[in-house]
């Protein structure tokens, strides 16, 4: 029978996919979310604290939750023969502690990671539990973004 | 001398700042999920009815960012920001719907001198975006790299 924590592969570090930063993509989501100089332009990044054109970090991050889909979706047929019906992810109430440790630069390759740390019964959602999950990205062997996040799924 | 408006030195604690308004569009939300969080009551509003969410709802990557935007527009375009290293937290508090229009304000919660870099301070800044009938959806606190206005160039 499968338990929630194989369910969630608790403790496991799941890599979500990588990512390459195209300059296009970055100048495309600056424009519209984060117009400041460095996330738009190469020779105004050039001369900031930067150094080079680099993705606003709500770009690193949202392609965080891409990945994390993406992995979703190949882990649909994952096996559930526990108890109840088999838990479906719902929102998330938020994070906390994101760090963006190093810049995102264009041209970038990133690596997105998720690992389940803990999950428990919501006393004012019953059927729902809080799943949290600390999420990461990786430039090679560098950690350029990690924060602490939690969704909700319902298991009952 | 800066020749911007906002440096270090005028976010005193306490120092609240009008974000302005941003009205919601479904079409906007769809875009925005099917780039970076293609569930399906970011999707369809059929689904979102269905969802906990109870209608159409903005992914929470995409109310960031839109509450990043109106930060931009509001005063860190005009100031002297050197970026930000992270954030204490976010709060998806409610949902936001298609047709909603947030408005939004921040907070100088803290401010400091770097003490290895002179010229520099880090400010905290706590912010919220509620909508038309006055719910909080969003909470959020980080802290951002200024430079002071004396040194600035």
């Amino acid at each position: 029978m499968t338990t929630l924590d194989e369910f969630f592969r608790m403790g496991e570090t799941l890599t979500l996919g990588s990512h390459t930063f195209t300059a296009e993509e970055i100048k495309a989501f600056a424009a519209r979310y984060d117009p400041q100089r460095f996330h738009m332009d190469e020779k105004e990044a050039e001369a900031s604290v930067f150094g080079a054109l680099c993705a606003s970090g709500w770009h690193t991050a949202s392609t965080w939750m891409k990945y994390n889909l993406k992995n979703r979706e190949d882990t649909a047929e994952q096996p559930w023969d526990g108890p109840g019906p088999r838990p479906e992810f719902g929102p998330s109430p938020g994070f906390q502690n994101l760090k963006w440790l190093k810049p995102v630069f264009a041209g970038d390759t990133i690596t997105f990671t998720r690992r389940a740390t803990g999950h428990r019964a919501l006393a004012s959602r019953p059927g729902w539990r809080l799943l949290t999950i600390v999420c990461e990205a990786f430039d090679g062997e560098v950690k350029v973004l990690e924060f602490e996040s939690a969704v909700l799924v319902k298991t009952g | 001398m800066t020749d911007r408006k906002w440096a270090f030195e005028d976010f005193a604690v306490g120092v609240t700042i009008d974000l302005g308004e941003k009205y919601v569009e479904a079409a906007e939300i769809i875009e925005f999920a099917s780039e970076f969080d293609y569930q399906p009551m970011h999707l369809d509003e059929e689904a979102g009815r269905a969802s906990i969410l109870g209608g159409l709802s903005a992914s929470g990557w995409h109310t960031c960012s839109m509450f990043m935007r109106m930060m931009c527009d509001a005063f860190l375009l005009d100031s002297t920001s050197q970026g930000a290293p992270g954030l204490d937290y976010v709060r998806w508090r409610k949902p936001v719907l298609a047709g909603d229009t947030l408005h939004g304000h921040s907070t100088v919660t803290a401010a400091r001198k770097s003490a290895s870099r002179p010229g520099l301070g880090f400010v905290t800044v706590r912010h919220e975006l509620a909508n038309q009938r006055g719910e909080t959806v969003l909470e959020m606190q980080h802290t951002g790299m200024f430079l002071a206005r004396e040194v600035a160039a």
